[in-house]
């Protein structure tokens, strides 16, 4: 018992680099992808939708070992079980991501994109400025939600040694003889101690973003901090 | 018979930007040509579509249109909904892409290029260039809603024309305050009524300085006690005479207030066209009178 918790709290700081390694990959990858599947050009276009549909219709373990075995051979040069998790948990949930910024994409009304056409936008600008702002708000919640899940994903990544909690706990069984009912319910605890808290502040924000659009667009909000820098309100 | 205007005196001002000083001096004689000034030479037309068709999927809504528009000339275009009348102005904003035909802007092809003496479709950076010479009010106004007033009204000039931040938020509130609503820099769009969101939707495409504007049914979206002080405003830009206006409008009498030269347009085609004065006391077509006369009758109903 003495051996088993610092295990497996070891496990779980692996665990929370993973996950947000992951997501922040993740994030930036499913923009990415979001925005080139808009392309007006087909031959940009059609290869993220297959793109996408691959990543979502195999199974992240396959992902992971895959890329275990193969990305070192291809960079020439070895990877730590860390760095491929991250890299193929962020590319497996990227996919799912980028379906989420597509969602909050196709929210925003056509006339904004019409309005930046007329103001002679250019596509950066258009996408930064004004799609952007408006479309990834509400799906900020949904995002949040992704985050929870891949944390709980993590001991997928025990395929390619990754030394999260469940890996520490099988070997802490393996060492010792001890049965597996009190280190395999610790595991569980320790994911519940995290995902609980962690899905009401999402729940938390999402009541917020709501409440917000209820005033749309946070007047209230805003001027409430303008009000705190001292500038003039409405 | 087409319809234009003599334009005499025009000197060498015709091509400059109007924000080039209040010193285009056009006088207006409304006398009926047999054909355009602009077929003649005397003067280019700001604005020239030919044989302009547009279909979306197996419907035509343009059937080839043909319009020349003067610089400085303001051209009211009606007709029932569904004639086409919304999407002659969207393909001049480059929102559709004609299916056939040319538009030419200033002197230019809008939606072609020329490469290696052939005319191509124009890329996005030739697309770019022309669109600063047009600017375009919306129906439903598309404030950018996450922003407030001053920043829907600076953001363009600032992103596009890379103007200093306190050069355009000074010539912004200029705009505001010419559409009467400076004092509401700080607020946010869902803060004001229809008719003051669409007065900040003119100034946000007024400072850009466009050639053309076009302003298309602009007040359809309103309640009826707004629509007048947008039409103010439209009327008092106008009265400045220097910028090109194409106005998309169910608003009759607004249309003969401020308009040159009416075109009516029926499935897809320009049926007839001429000075207000004529158009709507003597209408020559019968799809115009009957037009006309429902929409009077509409009007004694309400």
């Amino acid at each position: 018992m003495n051996e088993l918790i610092p295990a497996l709290l070891r496990g779980l700081w692996i665990t929370v680099q993973a996950t947000f390694g992951a997501f922040a990959l993740a994030c930036a990858l499913g923009l990415i992808l979001a925005i080139l599947r808009r392309a007006r050009i087909k031959w940009v276009s059609v290869p993220m939708v297959w793109l996408i549909e691959f990543i979502r219709t195999t199974p992240l373990v396959v992902q992971a070992v895959f890329m275990w075995m193969a990305l070192p051979r291809l960079i020439g040069m070895p990877l730590s079980a860390l760095t491929v998790g991250i890299l193929s948990l962020g590319l497996h949930y990227s996919a799912y991501l980028s379906e989420v910024y597509r969602s909050g994409i196709e929210g925003v009304p056509r006339g904004q994109w019409e309005a930046a056409v007329a103001l002679n936008f250019s596509p950066a600008q258009k996408w930064l400025r004004i799609i952007l702002p408006q479309a990834i708000p509400p799906v900020l919640p949904v995002m949040g939600n992704y985050l929870i899940v891949m944390f709980k994903e993590v001991p997928v990544l025990m395929a390619i040694t990754l030394g999260e909690m469940l890996l520490a706990a099988n070997s802490y069984i393996a060492s010792t003889f001890a049965d597996g009912i009190v280190p395999y319910s610790l595991v569980a605890l320790f994911f519940l101690a995290v995902s609980y808290p962690s899905s009401l502040l999402v729940r938390l924000m999402e009541r917020r973003l709501n409440r917000q659009r209820g005033t749309q667009y946070g007047n209230r909000i805003r001027n409430r901090r303008s009000r705190i820098r001292g500038e003039r309100t409405v | 018979m087409e319809i234009g205007f003599e334009i005499v005196e025009v000197g060498s001002v015709v091509n400059e930007p109007y924000e080039g000083g209040g010193k285009l001096s056009m006088h207006m004689h409304a006398v009926p040509l047999a054909e355009t000034a602009a077929e003649r030479g005397s003067v280019r037309p700001m604005v020239r579509f030919r044989n302009i068709r547009k279909s979306f999927g197996e419907l035509e809504v343009l059937k080839g249109v043909d319009l020349d528009i003067l610089p400085g000339e303001k051209v009211a275009v009606i007709g029932p909904s569904g004639s086409g009348k919304t999407t002659l102005g969207r393909l001049l904003m480059t929102l559709e892409e004609p299916t056939s035909g040319t538009i030419e802007v200033d002197g230019e092809y809008l939606w072609h290029m020329e490469k290696r003496g052939k005319l191509v479709r124009a890329d996005e950076k030739h697309l770019h260039r022309m669109r600063s010479k047009i600017g375009m009010v919306f129906q439903h106004f598309n404030l950018f809603p996450h922003m407030t007033i001053l920043r829907n009204v600076t953001e363009a000039p600032i992103r596009v024309l890379r103007m200093r931040r306190n050069e355009a938020e000074r010539l912004a509130l200029e705009m505001l305050d010419k559409v009467g609503l400076a004092d509401k820099r700080d607020n946010y769009p869902s803060q004001l009524s229809g008719g003051e969101k669409q007065r900040v939707a003119i100034a946000r495409a007024l400072v850009m300085k466009p050639q053309v504007m076009i302003f298309d049914e602009v007040t359809s979206a309103l309640d009826p006690e707004l629509v007048g002080e947008v039409l103010a405003v439209i009327k008092e830009i106008a009265a400045d005479g220097k910028m090109t206006m194409l106005l998309i409008t169910h608003e009759m009498e607004f249309a003969r207030d401020v308009a040159d030269r009416v075109i009516f347009i029926a499935d897809g085609r320009i049926v007839e066209q001429g000075p207000p004065s004529r158009i709507f006391t003597q209408p020559e077509s019968e799809r115009l009178q009957s037009f006309l006369g429902r929409f009077r009758a509409y009007r004694a109903g309400r």
